[in-house]
């Protein structure tokens, strides 16, 4: 005897998202697109870890980038400082950022401003994936 | 706004911690893995800037 089994049909060859809100989110607040993707305890962490980098590096007198075409890696750290999203802008709307080369440890500060934004792009791009289901 | 000088160890140790906790959190899925991540990442950062200290000293001297 036959029995007749119903399924639901799934599309198995669906491609993910390219987009999620958790990208902008995570990009423009640093863990915030954690915190989307429902897991606030990492963006707490991140947003705490990210920020306190950025801020170490502004108060090591480091340098703010600005985008300019002309000079190759004057765009390189800007688009990295980008990442940090509005945390940059704020530090520029608020004049902060202009370096100090008779300082040491400024130069220091300027790479911990450029990294924090890499990072922060890394955390964005993982609360995507975390969002699209691609990470668990 | 008020400066902060640290020394060129410290600012390694600053550097690490916050790299580390990043990619801990971003590579790993399980918090366990995550944490013994980051503490890899962190030992392999400070390690590699005190044998890159030392191969640098040998050089000059």
């Amino acid at each position: 005897m036959a029995t007749r089994v119903e399924t639901t049909a799934t599309n198995v060859t669906a491609k993910p998202a390219l987009f999620s809100l958790a990208l902008l989110a995570g990009w423009l607040v640093p863990g915030l697109g954690h915190v989307q993707a429902k897991r606030p305890i990492r963006g707490a962490i991140l947003f705490v870890t990210i920020t306190l980098m950025f801020v170490l590096g502004l108060l090591m007198q480091g340098k703010l980038y600005v985008a300019d075409p002309g000079d190759l890696l004057e765009m390189l750290g800007f688009v990295g400082d980008l990442g940090t999203g509005l945390l940059y802008l704020a530090a520029r709307f608020a004049d902060l950022g202009h370096g100090a080369v008779q300082v040491a440890t400024a130069d220091y500060g300027t790479k911990f401003i450029v990294v924090a934004g890499l990072l922060n792009f890394i955390a964005a791009i993982d609360a995507h994936n975390l969002r699209i289901g691609r990470k668990l | 706004m008020a400066a902060y000088a640290p020394s060129h160890f410290t600012a390694v140790l600053l550097f690490a911690t916050f790299a580390s906790i990043v990619f801990g959190i971003t590579q790993r899925s399980a918090p366990k893995a995550m944490f013994r991540y980051g503490v890899y990442c962190w030992v392999l950062f400070v390690f590699s800037v005190i044998a890159g200290s030392w191969v640098m000293y040998f050089i000059k001297h």
